[in-house]
């Protein structure tokens, strides 16, 4: 099954796609908790659970968007690409791999960029969740949380980094820069 | 009955899979086989291959299946070489 799909995301040339998709919606859901939870942090303390219920709706939705908005955007670009390959060979590929890829490849793709805002999202929630349960805990849960999503920027900036053949502490320095100035931003401009 | 030993085909393919994941996927199919791949023209979305497959009692259905699985379309059968099996 794992060589087939392999196979598709050759053909399709797709595999640096679905690692844009996760990183670009990635980057969206730990930039957008970072907002929220900075939001919640200079301001009057909410209750943690209505942190968390404002969080996990942002999540909720990231991901949804992700998962629609790709797949039909994907369907799409993966019938146009079928359609003129078709011309190109002058007979029907739907039988063929570039046919399997036409059909599965969307649900893929939109599950990368749908999962990927809503997995990091829910890492990030998970310090403040904690916070509710009866346990003692050793940190603050909404500092904990932003550290984790700093950290978890710096990461995907490693990654893209990696990827590009660059310096990854480089790339993981310019993630984090962004998301540093986010954060003051929200600071500086917060209502007091 | 005769038993297939070598066949060159002429076939029209994608881009992709190139070249060695194509001709690959036709040596999975055809255990034991010898599989040589020339490309001899290249358009914008698709090239023209001749592919030279020789073994032991070849089946051509499954280099048929495995050609056309990945979206090449065979042209033309320009060479065989077959045996027959001694009884």
């Amino acid at each position: 099954m794992f060589k087939q799909l392999a196979l598709l995301l050759e053909i399709t040339r797709s595999r640096s796609l679905v690692r844009r998709y996760f990183v670009v919606n990635g980057f969206d859901g730990a930039l957008t908790m970072l907002g929220i939870i900075m939001g919640f942090y200079v301001s009057d303390r909410a209750s943690l659970p209505i942190i968390i219920n404002s969080c996990f709706g942002a999540a909720i939705a990231l991901g949804m968007s992700g998962l629609t908005s790709a797949y039909i955007s994907e369907t799409a670009e993966q019938k146009k690409e079928l359609r003129e390959l078709e011309q190109a060979m002058l007979k029907k590929l739907g039988g063929s791999a570039y046919g399997q890829a036409t059909r599965l490849l969307p649900f893929l793709i939109a599950a990368v960029n749908g999962l990927s805002p809503l997995v990091i999202s829910l890492i990030i929630i998970l310090p403040i969740w904690a916070a509710t349960l009866p346990l003692e805990l050793p940190f603050d849960a909404l500092e904990f949380a932003l550290m984790l999503a700093l950290s978890i920027l710096f990461l995907l900036g490693v990654f893209l980094g990696r990827t590009s053949g660059t310096n990854w502490l480089w790339a993981g320095l310019r993630t984090l820069f962004i998301a540093t100035v986010t954060s003051g931003l929200i600071y500086l401009l917060a209502p007091s | 009955m005769a038993s297939l030993k070598r066949i060159e085909l002429d076939v029209l393919k994608p881009h992709y899979p190139n070249s060695l994941d194509f001709s690959s996927t036709i040596a999975d199919k055809s255990p034991g086989a010898r599989i040589e791949l020339t490309v001899t023209e290249v358009d914008e979305k698709t090239e023209t291959v001749v592919i030279v497959i020789a073994g032991e009692n070849l089946k051509y259905e499954a280099i048929v299946e495995a050609i056309s699985d990945m979206g090449g379309s065979i042209h033309s059968i320009d060479k065989v070489e077959v045996e027959s099996e001694s009884d």
